[in-house]
């Protein structure tokens, strides 16, 4: 049992070490090589545009669910009102950012894990070396980069549609006094909650990239390798965010509190 | 020019290569062969530093390529072409793009230059107006002409194909044979092939390494090859299986 866990535990950390590593060498690539813009503009879309659909009707859906189980709660202590400040601080500091990159680690972490993976056991990633291009630079940055740049738009429009869909829950459906309302909420969420989750957003596309890379070039061989490899791209990058999400939200709540 | 000394790789326990010296000069043109699974393809791979050895030392114009890191051997790969098993062609590419991507990651060249070099060497492998087609569109052979044409449009010193004619009719294997004799004496490059097609090894091959026991076992001319008495060799060159072969 021990021999197991040592085993595992060495690892994981192995893996870690390594997905530290690619990180680094994207971050020297990004400096010290000429960016794919043409790459870059189609991972911009893909993992983007592409990505709206899911992150809105994600977006829409848990502001309308907060806003209802807020007001039931808050109208027994008579403070509907204060039902879109929480929704919007909510949005902004956790739900926005985490669901949307929960959201985004489903659908481009496996498809990137499936393409990198796919293009590993059929001899490309080989081929992209035979012909002097590093993978890191071909493959890895304009994903990442992508990601860093697409994650807090996408945040925004997540934190945005569902506050208007809460709004619309909280006041034409509920009742709620729509001036009082909307004075709370512009009074309790400030430009600092917009900033933490703008910062989280880029955080979490750095992880979702990272991890789907790592797991798309290093998978196992045949069909079953590419399987795994998509599998664990969703769940480690998943896992990581979520337990990323608690540091951050410590850390940069420490921050905000001494502005 | 290509040399290695004593190379030995292993997979986990199990070892494929067991101490392989060679020399290729400058312009030949040489076929290795071998049984499947003999290593012959891993030993190609070392070439270009796609893998890296135990021990020993493969030596490209001198350098030796397996204390160098992965940015390093991108200097020295530009020297090389290579055409893989599979072809290995870009799948979310186009023909054009597949075989322009040496060219416009390594050498500034304008749109209309590019496409005019693309189109010469599709020319060159017979495949002229194909640059829209999509990978999925074409056939094995096909591919493996588009895989080359990729691998010589930026015009390498050195071409490795790794087992060129494996999968392909015997009529397309004899295509892909002559374009293999045709880049190689209109480019004036330094050929390597991986095969255990013995025809391709007797028309394109100027000299012939067979593996066997996880080293080179015999080398010799084409000629000298079909005519050894070695019954090692002779059982390949007749392709006679052992009545008592456990191993396929």
């Amino acid at each position: 049992m021990n021999v197991t866990a040592n085993k595992w535990l060495t690892e994981w950390l192995a893996g870690l070490g390594r997905i530290a590593l690619l990180g680094k060498e994207a971050f020297v690539s990004f400096f010290t090589f000429k960016i794919a813009w043409r790459d870059l503009l189609y991972q911009v879309f893909f993992i983007g545009v592409k990505s709206q659909g899911v992150v809105l009707i994600t977006g829409a859906f848990t502001g309308m669910v907060l806003a209802a189980q807020t007001y039931y709660q808050f109208h027994k202590v008579k403070m509907d009102t204060a039902t879109l400040a929480v929704v919007g601080v909510s949005m902004c500091d956790e739900l926005g950012p985490v669901l949307t990159a929960l959201m985004v680690a489903g659908r481009v972490g496996a498809a990137i894990a499936a393409e990198l993976g796919t293009m590993r056991v059929t001899e490309q990633i080989d081929a992209l070396r035979t012909l002097a291009t590093h993978p890191v630079d071909f493959l890895v940055v304009p994903r990442l980069v992508a990601a860093h740049i697409a994650l807090p738009l996408l945040t925004m429009e997540s934190i945005g549609i569902g506050i208007g869909a809460s709004y619309v829950v909280g006041v034409q459906l509920l009742g709620i006094d729509p001036a009082y309302s909307w004075y709370n909420l512009l009074r309790y969420t400030h430009d600092v909650d917009v900033v933490i989750a703008l910062i989280k957003a880029f955080v979490y596309g750095g992880v979702i990239a990272l991890i789907s890379c790592y797991k798309g070039l290093t998978c196992g061989l045949g069909a079953e390798g590419v399987g795994r490899a998509t599998t664990e791209a969703v769940v480690y990058s998943s896992i990581t965010i979520l337990i990323t999400n608690f540091f951050l939200t410590l850390v940069l709540d420490k921050i905000a509190s001494l502005l | 020019m290509i040399e290695t000394r004593n190379l030995r790789k292993n997979f986990g326990a199990q070892p494929v290569l067991d101490g392989v010296s060679f020399r290729i000069e400058k312009g030949e043109s040489v076929v290795i062969i071998g049984r499947s699974g003999c290593g012959k393809s891993v030993l190609l791979k070392h070439l270009i530093g796609l893998m890296q050895p135990e021990a020993g030392e493969v030596l490209i114009d001198g350098e030796n390529i397996v204390a160098m890191d992965e940015r390093q051997l991108l200097r020295v790969r530009r020297k090389f072409g290579m055409v893989f098993q599979g072809s290995a062609l870009f799948d979310s590419m186009s023909v054009a793009e597949n075989v322009a991507f040496g060219l416009r990651r390594h050498e500034h060249l304008t749109e209309a230059e590019t496409a005019r070099r693309v189109a010469e060497t599709l020319e060159m492998v017979d495949l002229p107006g194909t640059e829209n087609k999509k990978p999925a569109e074409l056939s094995g052979g096909m591919r493996k002409r588009v895989g080359l044409a990729r691998a010589i449009v930026y015009e390498p010193q050195i071409v490795l194909y790794d087992e060129p004619t494996t999968g392909l009719d015997p009529i397309v294997g004899d295509s892909i044979d002559q374009l293999m004799v045709r880049v190689r004496d209109r480019l004036k490059v330094t050929t390597v092939i991986v095969t255990h097609d013995m025809r391709t090894a007797r028309r394109v091959g100027q000299r012939i390494l067979m593996m066997h026991d996880k080293r080179i076992y015999a080398s010799g001319a084409p000629e000298e090859f079909f005519a050894s008495p070695d019954p090692v060799v002779r059982q390949f060159v007749d392709g006679v299986a052992d009545p008592k072969e456990t191993q396929f």
